[in-house]
């Protein structure tokens, strides 16, 4: 070993420039910090213009830079953003960000019970997803990353599907194969969800691009954190699409925190997500992601635009997790406790009732027994898909499924290794044994 | 299965008229990648396609594997049969994560809810002065990928059928295009002058459909005194050492290494009791080693030498020395004569 160098000069000259210096980015506020965003711009929620969904990208990039808002933090809405739904359907769209945080309630009980690996919340985010799934078509195709587990229930999945899945048990269609809540769901124009953070994206593309290649008019949609927009395969996708002017919706769940990684090492520090569309020269908007409305209207312009084929629309959803990535992960240990309750977007639920509200259109009362009616129903279908087995109490799919489906047609070297493997149980367990 | 006349084609012109045939017969096939549309393809693969096919089924691409893998996964996701140009097999590894973790497992991992009938069509191989990044054999990576089948042509009647079938498969298929025999099959000898294709039986090509169906291997010669498992570019550069060193060789053209033609190579082995492994890529961890592992597993007691290796080096492949890196003609004939002293 060489001597260590204390200077670390190795061996270069000697210089009278200043020295250069690498900057590591860090967020605001640790662990014991008390976090203020008071510093965060909040722009009034009727300054921000709506183009027609025809406008050129480079006559609105401003919206990259803005904050398109529609609810006000008394629950009023406003402005030209406002997309004036029926009260119906505002508490359609209550219903289903409150259904999604009782089952992600009880899932993550669930796992923290043993009767699962692994499970991931959405809690604050749940407009991101529900929202933006009700302003698109039934049959435009979604392209989730992780944690939109909103898309399903916005489009009535059965919450036992869900279950069966995150249990792996013997009603999970996808076999055991899949860490829980990598769910699949073509019927519901839901994408097999990877675990792999980003390659959706340009495969949405290529979905988008071949439905406008074969004259159809729907329209693809898909998901990333801010964390994975770093990937190449995000820049990959929003070259693509703006080459083919491919019809589909990039959102950008901005929630802060990619694991304890914030924003800064996404390149947050210097600009928005949204100014990414700046340089592919596409349409860019930057929204309030806890704003149930906001994200519906920015979602409904977006389609309307890729439906024209005035191409793809990148949207940032500002918002923030209000709880930590995984059930393997204990935020407390790398940022300030009390960011969720700074935040100054307020709780995506709380100001969709808050609106109802005022509009006369909800209660105290109804909310509550709408809360408890949708308890009930999580334990119920919880119930019945932990009949159908938990994860680790005995086995629940055939030991052959392991070797189907690598091909369509199982070629011989998986034939004999699917026989050694099933040899090998045979002798662990005799010969008589069953699966459960 | 052949429905025509035949044409006398090059491999790249087989390879071209597999392309048109199946973008003729089923409207999901389409055609993308850098330079293929408008100029055809910088080998000229995909020349007149777009002209006839059109801008919609054949078309240039972004210099962007990941993204060109990426699409053509979701494109398969919506119903189409993407075959995805990716101009040298030393460029795929930018697109290798959407390949490895994405088509490969999407049938899997979703339980037949998707599936990515996609064919990768790409260059390989050295022997044209391409220097590190446009001549390297990465076919071991692609086997090492568990869902995805991974097809080597040696000649144009092969080359079309195969490809064919790997459009028509409807799982993930890398078709790797052995380039230096592109033009002509190859003895070896890089100082003689090239043999056209015309010369040889299998340029002629059936111009319509056919298909040779993946995981069948081709019985090049047959022979009693070693078996010697080639493919690609190697299948040429055997032949023509075994005949001018008279030797009775059998040599199998594997033409799929996976699935691989077990059979056909144990049958073979056991009759003859050697067997070489040719092979251009790297040595360690290359597709011989798998190979010399099957053939010992299934055909120890009939073997009466040990398995050997001719590959290429563990080194980056050189510009200038290029000829001292090719397994050719001496380093083959130094390991048949080796194999054969017993």
């Amino acid at each position: 070993m060489a001597e260590t160098d204390p200077e670390m000069n190795l061996g270069r000259p000697a210089s009278n420039l200043p020295p250069l210096s690498l900057h590591i980015p860090e967020p605001r506020y640790r662990p014991g910090d008390n976090p203020d965003f008071g510093d965060i711009e909040v722009p009034a929620v009727d300054a921000t213009p709506r183009p027609g969904e025809a406008t050129k990208p480079d006559a609105m990039r401003e919206l990259c830079y803005g904050l398109v808002r529609v609810l006000d933090f008394d629950g009023h809405a406003k402005g030209q953003w406002d997309p004036k739904l029926s009260p119906e359907r505002l508490r359609t769209m209550l219903r289903y960000m409150m259904l999604t945080r009782a089952f992600d309630d009880r899932m993550f009980r669930a796992q923290r019970q043993g009767k699962t690996s692994f499970y991931m919340k959405c809690t604050g985010e749940e407009a991101t997803s529900v929202a933006s799934t009700m302003a698109i078509d039934r049959a435009d195709m979604c392209f989730p990353s992780y944690r939109q587990q909103g898309i399903l229930i916005a489009r009535d999945y059965p919450l036992i599907q869900m279950m069966n899945q995150i249990y792996s048990n013997r009603g999970d269609h996808l076999l055991g194969r899949q860490l829980p809540i990598m769910y699949s769901a073509p019927e519901h124009g839901f994408f097999s969800v990877s675990g792999n953070l980003a390659t959706q994206y340009p495969q949405a593309v290529g979905w988008a691009m071949a439905s406008a290649s074969k004259g159809d008019s729907r329209i693809a949609t898909v998901w990333c954190g801010e964390g994975s927009s770093a990937e190449g395969d995000f820049h990959s996708a929003l070259t693509f699409a703006t080459v083919y002017n491919a019809p589909v919706i990039f959102n950008v769940v901005n929630n802060q925190w990619a694991i304890s990684s914030f924003s800064g090492f996404a390149g947050g520090e210097r600009t928005t997500f949204a100014a990414r569309a700046v340089g592919y020269g596409i349409a860019g908007l930057r929204i309030d992601g806890n704003d149930p409305l906001a994200v519906y209207a920015a979602t409904q312009w977006a389609a309307d635009r890729a439906r024209t084929n005035n191409g793809p629309t990148l949207i940032e959803h500002f918002t923030y997790r209000s709880e930590g990535h995984s059930t393997s992960d204990d935020p407390s240990a790398y940022r300030a406790a009390d960011e969720a309750t700074a935040w100054p977007f307020g709780d995506p639920i709380a100001r969709l009732r808050q609106h109802l509200e005022i509009l006369g259109e909800w209660d105290a009362d109804r909310h509550d027994a709408q809360a408890r009616e949708l308890d009930d129903l999580v334990k119920t279908t919880q119930k019945q898909s932990e009949k159908l087995g938990i994860l680790g109490h005995g086995m629940h799919q055939p030991f052959e499924t392991m070797f189907q489906d690598v091909f369509e047609e199982m070629p011989w070297h998986l034939k004999e290794q699917c026989a050694q493997m099933l040899a090998e149980q045979e002798a662990k367990f005799g010969p008589d044994w069953k699966p459960e | 299965m052949m429905s025509s006349d035949t044409k006398t084609m090059n491999m790249i012109e087989a390879i071209n008229s597999a392309m048109d045939v199946m973008l003729e017969r089923d409207p999901a096939t389409v055609v993308m990648g850098e330079d293929v549309g408008f100029f055809g393809g910088v080998f000229r693969a995909t020349a007149g396609l777009q002209r006839k096919h059109g801008k919609t089924r054949v078309f240039d691409t972004p210099i962007n594997e990941c993204g060109i893998i990426g699409v053509a996964v979701g494109m398969g996701a919506y119903g189409l049969r993407p075959v995805p140009e990716i101009q040298f097999a030393d460029y795929i590894y930018p697109g290798l994560d959407q390949l490895v973790s994405e088509a490969a497992r999407l049938r899997y991992r979703s339980a037949n809810d998707y599936i990515c009938p996609m064919t990768v069509r790409t260059p390989f191989g050295g022997g044209i002065f391409g220097g590190q990044t446009h001549s390297q054999s990465p076919e071991s990576i692609m086997t090492h990928i568990c869902g995805v089948k991974t097809v080597i042509p040696s000649n144009p009647y092969d080359a079309k059928g195969l490809l064919i079938a790997a459009i028509e498969d409807n799982d993930p298929v890398v078709f790797l295009e052995p380039k230096r025999i592109y033009n002509g099959p190859f003895s070896g000898y890089y100082d003689r002058p090239v043999e056209p294709w015309s010369k040889h039986d299998a340029s002629a090509v059936p111009e319509g459909y056919y298909r040779i169906d993946l995981g069948k291997a081709a019985t090049v010669r047959e022979g009693e005194a070693l078996t010697i498992l080639a493919y690609g570019t190697m299948v040429h550069v055997t032949k023509t050492i075994v005949e001018e060193m008279g030797i009775d060789a059998e040599i199998l053209d594997l033409r799929t290494l996976l699935p691989l033609d077990i059979d056909a190579i144990e049958a073979s082995v056991k009759k003859t009791g050697r067997c070489l492994i040719v092979h251009e890529a790297t040595r360690t961890s290359g597709f011989g080693a798998e190979l010399a592992a099957l053939v010992q597993e299934r055909c120890f007691y009939h073997l009466e030498a040990p398995v050997e290796r001719v590959t290429g080096f563990d080194t980056p492949y050189p510009h200038s020395l290029e000829w001292a890196y090719f397994p050719g003609p001496v380093r083959i004939a130094t390991a048949l004569t080796k194999i054969l002293k017993d």
